[in-house]
């Protein structure tokens, strides 16, 4: 009895300790996604703008009012001051004129529509040429700081997106391409339960080496004809897009890829 | 023990692979109609001339037929034959699949055919261009005259390969057609091929016709005529010829339709004074009543699996379709909408029930769920009536009236289709104006 105890004990504590260290996804911290925000899909290019991806965008609206709210408190009022020269004291109606000026410069509403959608990147750059001699020291300090949070986005960014998976744009820029040759079968009823998985094998150019349907077996069966027509259009579609767009990189991870093709929505609509 | 845990090891370690599949969900598509090339079908040499029939022009004429019942669906794109750069008999050997898909086909159809002792054969294949590969191939033989019919096979066996659903060429839609001022129509009843061709009129105009219904298992059909102004039901074989009173019904009569094993009929007819709805077993012509209300109960139609009837009846103020078990057990109103609704008709597929609503002054035929939920107003017009469903669930042909002049002039009554989605309507050409159409289940079943 006791020998069995201890077995058990054994194994199951062996059990415990292999599934924390081989299965690194009970590591991680769990995924704090931001709420699901309904987007329209257009047809894009072939990279699509980062800030605009719907979690990136949060963060870096955060981020850009955190900096907003800097450049009025701190930054703003120096930079106003060293445009003044002090050797011609201002007549009191020019010194009117002045302020307004400084007014519009401490104003955040003056950075101009494209600075204000840029990523942070080149936001970076922006901020760091506006600055003046006298606040370098103190912007490299910020600067620096500031890089720390930066660092601290992207590892997040990172986490939030499919570590092992495409980036948002490179998932885009495929999807959008198959969009575009996949012809719906128009025919087909929309209460079905109409799922069809593709599983591809891809060269580094995006030709296809392999197609397979991991469901094959549901084609052939009766009463299946719906599955059939729309599994072969999905094939249809790859083939006729290929090559893919894939990204030029990480080429091991998506040698193999899996495409859901699911019509339900469109038929419905 | 130790080739356990190597073995237990191994598994989890390959889990960590199986996460790494990059999956994309593709959810959106390109909704224009599939381009399609149909090839002219090849006319053997060997082939023999047949009474006056033009064989040159037939491989060519089979495919137009092809085409215009593929345009019609709204789901295919016929390619101009202008952009075809492989002849018709090569590419029904072997198609240079890359020369197809340059012209941006997705799919192709090729065909031969051979009259020979006076026998038409005719073959085809349709191909998977993206594949590469062929998806169906077919023969048929037949007497020449049949050639249309053959054509709309091949256009049934096509649209069911690629579609998934019975097609609904092979089909004949009866209707009456007019002829005349408003107030003095002459109404015969008529047949035509579904897509206009080999009309054939099929009583004298003598007496006034209405409703013709087919029976959804052969080609009976039924339809109500008066004599000396009484109003009879008739049951007339198409492919025959003869015809036969079912019964004289008292008063109003309105609509017989067969229940969906043909061997019944369901109509409405007034007794004392009260429209109610009534079966009849037309081996031993016994009547059987299945409501028993104080209001007019109308436009009976029975579900495909024979459980359920849908009518029209004014037992809550307005018209309203109503859905009971076809014991008469059970009733249920299902539309509670704005207007007045009628002509209930359930489709064979059983999924909806289309109808005609009333509603300010327009007609509008529309479909909706079993239940009444999901209605969707596919057509709005002046006056517009009477929906008949394809064999397969997917079109629904009707006729519409336009508005006429204080004399009766500028008007004009047609038939019309559209699909269930409601962006695919047309007109159905006929020689003379019609009404009341009743499309037959496939020919060829």
């Amino acid at each position: 009895m006791i020998r069995s105890l201890i077995y058990s004990l054994t194994f199951h504590s062996i059990m415990i300790l292999l599934t924390i260290l081989s299965l690194p996804f009970m590591l991680r911290e769990p995924i704090d996604l931001p709420p699901i925000v309904s987007v329209e899909l257009i047809q894009i290019s072939d990279k699509t703008s980062i800030p605009y991806a719907p979690k990136a965008r949060k963060i870096i609206e955060d981020n850009k009012k955190k900096e907003e709210e800097r450049l009025v408190s701190e930054q703003a009022p120096p930079a106003a001051k060293a445009k003044e020269k002090p050797d011609r004291i201002p007549l009191p109606s020019e010194k009117k004129e002045e302020k307004k000026i400084v007014k519009k410069k401490q104003n955040p509403e003056e950075v101009k529509p494209e600075i204000r959608q840029a990523s942070e990147f080149e936001k970076k750059e922006i901020i760091d040429t506006n600055q003046i001699a006298a606040l370098i020291d103190k912007a490299k300090e910020e600067e620096t700081v500031k890089q720390k949070k930066k660092d601290k986005i992207t590892q997040s960014s990172k986490k939030n997106s499919f570590a092992t998976s495409l980036t948002l744009s490179e998932e885009d820029a495929l999807r959008a391409q198959i969009f575009g040759c996949w012809s719906v079968p128009l025919g087909l009823p929309y209460d079905e339960d109409l799922l069809v998985r593709i599983k591809l094998n891809l060269k580094k150019d995006g030709t296809i080496i392999r197609s397979e349907i991991l469901d094959h077996q549901r084609m052939n069966r009766p009463g299946q004809k719906f599955y059939k027509v729309l599994a072969e259009s999905a094939l249809r579609a790859v083939r006729l897009c290929q090559p893919l767009k894939v990204p030029p990189t990480g080429y091991d991870k998506w040698k193999e890829i899996q495409l859901n093709f699911n019509p339900t929505e469109m038929l419905k609509g | 023990m130790k080739k356990f845990f190597i073995i237990f090891l191994l598994n989890i370690f390959t889990i960590n692979k199986a996460y790494a599949l990059i999956e994309v969900d593709i959810t959106r598509g390109n909704l224009d109609p599939l381009p399609v090339a149909v090839s002219p079908l090849h006319v053997d040499i060997k082939s023999e001339n047949y009474k006056d029939l033009k064989i040159k022009e037939l491989g060519s004429n089979i495919s137009k037929i092809i085409e215009n019942n593929f345009k019609a669906t709204g789901l295919f794109n016929p390619l101009k034959k202008e952009a075809f750069v492989q002849k018709p008999d090569i590419a029904h050997l072997k198609p240079r699949f890359e020369d197809w898909r340059l012209i941006k086909a997705q799919a192709l159809i090729t065909g031969k055919l051979l009259i020979k002792d006076g026998k038409l054969k005719v073959e085809f294949r349709l191909w998977d261009l993206a594949a590469a590969k062929e998806m169906t191939a077919l023969a048929f033989t037949t007497t020449p005259s049949n050639w249309r019919r053959v054509a709309h096979i091949i256009s049934d066996k096509i649209y069911e390969r690629l579609t998934g659903e019975e097609g609904y060429f092979d089909t004949r839609i009866i209707y009456v057609a007019e002829n005349g001022p408003k107030n003095q129509r002459v109404k015969k009843l008529a047949i035509m091929d579904q897509d206009g061709a080999n009309t054939k009129y099929l009583t004298l105009g003598n007496e006034l016709v209405l409703t013709p219904r087919f029976n959804p298992t052969n080609q009976m059909v039924t339809y109500m005529s008066y004599f000396r102004n009484m109003p009879r039901v008739y049951l007339l074989d198409i492919e025959t010829g003869t015809q036969e009173v079912v019964g004289n019904f008292p008063g109003m009569t309105f609509a017989p339709r067969f229940s969906p094993d043909g061997k019944k009929i369901v109509m409405s007819f007034a007794k004392d004074g009260n429209s109610d709805i009534y079966t009849m077993e037309l081996e031993t012509r016994i009547v059987e009543r299945i409501t028993d209300h104080s209001s007019i109960d109308t436009s009976p139609s029975f579900s495909p699996d024979g459980k359920f009837i849908a009518f029209n009846s004014d037992r809550s103020g307005l018209q309203q379709i109503y859905v009971m078990r076809s014991d008469g057990t059970g009733v249920k109103r299902v539309t509670f909408g704005k207007g007045i609704y009628g002509t209930p008709v359930w489709s064979p597929r059983g999924d909806l029930i289309a109808f005609t609503k009333m509603h300010k002054g327009k007609f509008y035929i529309g479909v909706m769920r079993t239940d009444g939920t999901g209605e969707r107003l596919l057509t709005e017009n002046y006056y517009q009536e009477a929906p008949s469903w394809s064999p397969n669930g997917r079109v629904l042909v009707f006729y519409r009236e336009t508005k006429a002049g204080t004399k009766g002039e500028g008007f004009t009554a047609k038939l019309w289709s559209i699909d269930i989605t409601g962006y695919n309507e047309r007109q159905v050409l006929t020689k003379t104006d019609a009404s009341d159409p009743s499309w037959s289940s496939l020919l060829s079943k």
